[in-house]
């Protein structure tokens, strides 16, 4: 029977949609094993989206680990080769789930491009990362930030570690009245506090907040930054994503991973951001490698209470044997409206938790329909 | 067609006088001022919806998109840490989280303090910050009790004029942090709803100056 795009989930549709998109851009398929050696983790835990990560010992002796990411390793495995590497994965990671708060198998796709980047590998990173998000729904919106800007302006208010801290908790939150207590709490200039408030204020479409920016910030020599971003965001000048593009220094990464570009991706109505990703040269530095990269990941686990189809059924036919009928009976039944392309739960007693969309009666080896003489 | 917007309000006195703000600011729903047990009010013209929660809940409400904005006290977000917007400071429902103990107490630093409280992760974190040993006895309610019964040393917990404190011979002996109701928002929501959220916001924090 031939694959019947319709016959998958939606998780499965979208795996299958989205390695489709990033193909299209000349990514290849990166696989990988279920397993790495747990140092590969402990190493850079902080990168990890959750640090409780599944581990056995292999029959070596070497403590395993059952993947919770899958970033390092392409790093791991790639990193050096000549060029530009354009890859893109599909796997099953292990974390702890936000929403049940135990282990769960998780599929993550994403993209990784590693190498000689310029600003259109960056920008065509950012088109993928809508393009996805349009796949799952076009009610979206794509959040871009550029984390050297934001780190230049926090370092101005010269905090110790625990204002800095407590500073960074509140842009997250877009928490002015707070950031306006610790800068008086530390004797911060009324001017500088000013900056990394407005900063954070001024978030919504590029057309509008990159002037605002450079007119914010041209004492502080950020014009080239300010002119990455600016680039990087060209690629939707003439695209119809061009309105779900938003500016928001609201939005934080680990600074010790990331730099540069930042970016994040919403769905209306789903709690939480499904798409998430940077550029990541200072990862890729402690990994000892010279080279930039850039990548984000689609969290398909948050998106399984997306269903379009309002119902579901198990099957398209739920048939019913009799006693009398023999297995090569049911099996010519089933063959035949596999031939039409419908789908067959074969039972000998009607089954109430099924749902299926028609019923169907084998009784002497004929099919009948349900309401016909039976 | 526009979005409702989505708002959980604390059950209760600050739900109430919180109310009263947002009718203020424009964003009325008189049906909500009917003396029944129904928990969620619309006004479809204004694109607004109301529902009471526990105080305590507020928060989870909004971090899981099930309301857009909500009101709750500093002390539910530092003790739980939703992922969300902290957009406003109301200054109202002010109050402070103390540490109260019997009167005259003197904290021997030879042994382990011991602690009860519902705000389990705001105490080890004061005293984490004070780098004292701390065995904490996680209750919920009638905290005063506690040192009172030798089940603690002392308490963590808000104290408003201190009176139900002083009736039971006991005293505050630190502040840890003034509280008040803060206005906060879902992430998501906040980028798609944002228009209507900026409005609610100013028109909010307008009537603070007043």
């Amino acid at each position: 029977m031939k694959l019947d795009y319709n016959m998958l989930d939606r998780i499965q549709q979208l795996t299958l949609a989205l390695g489709g998109i990033f193909s299209s851009h000349g990514y290849s398929q990166y696989k990988m094993g279920k397993f790495e050696e747990y140092d590969l983790y402990s190493k850079n835990k902080d990168f990890l989206v959750s640090d409780s990560v599944i581990t056995f010992t292999d029959t070596n002796g070497k403590l395993m680990a059952l993947k919770p990411d899958v970033t390092l390793s392409i790093i791991k495995n790639t990193k050096n080769e000549q060029g530009i590497q354009k890859l893109f994965y599909n796997e099953n990671v292990y974390r702890v789930s936000k929403s049940t708060n135990s282990f769960k198998e998780i599929m993550q796709s994403g993209v990784e491009c590693i190498g000689d980047i310029d600003s259109f590998s960056i920008g065509e990173v950012l088109m993928l990362a809508a393009e996805s998000l349009n796949e799952i729904s076009q009610d979206f919106i794509l959040e871009i930030s550029q984390l050297d800007i934001l780190s230049r302006v926090i370092d101005r208010l010269e905090l110790s570690g625990e204002s800095r801290k407590a500073l960074i908790k509140c842009v997250e939150e877009k928490n002015i009245h707070e950031i306006t207590a610790i800068c008086t709490a530390n004797a911060v200039s009324q001017a500088d506090a000013d900056i990394i408030k407005n900063l954070i204020s001024v978030s919504g479409k590029p057309d509008t907040v990159l002037p605002e920016l450079r007119q914010m910030l041209k004492d502080m020599k950020l014009d080239d930054k300010i002119t990455e971003l600016e680039k990087a965001i060209e690629i939707f000048s003439s695209s119809e994503f061009k309105d779900k593009i938003i500016i928001d220094f609201s939005s934080v990464a680990d600074f010790n991973y990331y730099n540069g570009i930042i970016f994040k991706g919403y769905i209306n109505s789903v709690f939480g951001n499904v798409l998430s990703g940077g550029q990541y040269d200072k990862l890729m530095k402690k990994m000892k490698c010279a080279q930039k990269a850039v990548g984000f990941a689609v969290y398909l686990d948050m998106l399984d209470r997306i269903d379009l189809n309002s119902e579901s059924y198990d099957a398209d036919i739920m048939l019913i044997y009799d006693s009398k009928s023999l297995p090569s009976q049911v099996q010519k039944a089933i063959s035949a409206f596999n031939k039409e392309g419908k789908s067959v739960l074969a039972v000998s007693e009607k089954q109430e938790n099924k749902n299926c969309k028609q019923l169907y009666y084998l009784k002497d080896g004929e099919v009948k329909a349900f309401g016909t003489d039976a | 067609m526009a979005q409702m917007l989505n708002i959980a309000l604390p059950k209760g006195r600050l739900g109430e006088k919180v109310y009263s703000m947002f009718e203020k600011a424009g964003f009325e729903c008189p049906s909500i001022k009917e003396n029944n047990r129904k928990l969620i009010f619309e006004n479809e013209e204004l694109g607004v919806r109301y529902f009471w929660v526990k105080p305590s809940d507020v928060a989870i409400y909004v971090e899981r998109g099930a309301a857009d904005i909500g009101v709750a006290g500093k002390d539910i977000l530092l003790e739980y840490e939703p992922e969300v917007y902290e957009l406003l400071d109301l200054d109202t429902g002010k109050c402070r989280m103390a540490v109260a103990g019997p009167k005259g107490f003197k904290d021997d630093i030879r042994h382990t303090l011991r602690v009860a409280t519902k705000f389990s992760k705001i105490a080890q974190d004061y005293y984490s910050s004070l780098g004292r040993d701390i065995d904490i006895i996680h209750l919920n309610g009638s905290i005063e009790l506690a040192p009172i019964l030798d089940l603690s040393d002392v308490i963590v917990d808000i104290v408003e004029t201190g009176t139900t404190l002083k009736e039971n011979n006991l005293e505050v002996i630190s502040t840890i942090v003034p509280i008040s109701a803060r206005l906060i928002a879902n992430k998501s929501s906040y980028k798609f709803k944002s228009e209507k959220i900026d409005r609610l916001v100013k028109a909010l924090a307008s009537q603070k100056e007043d």
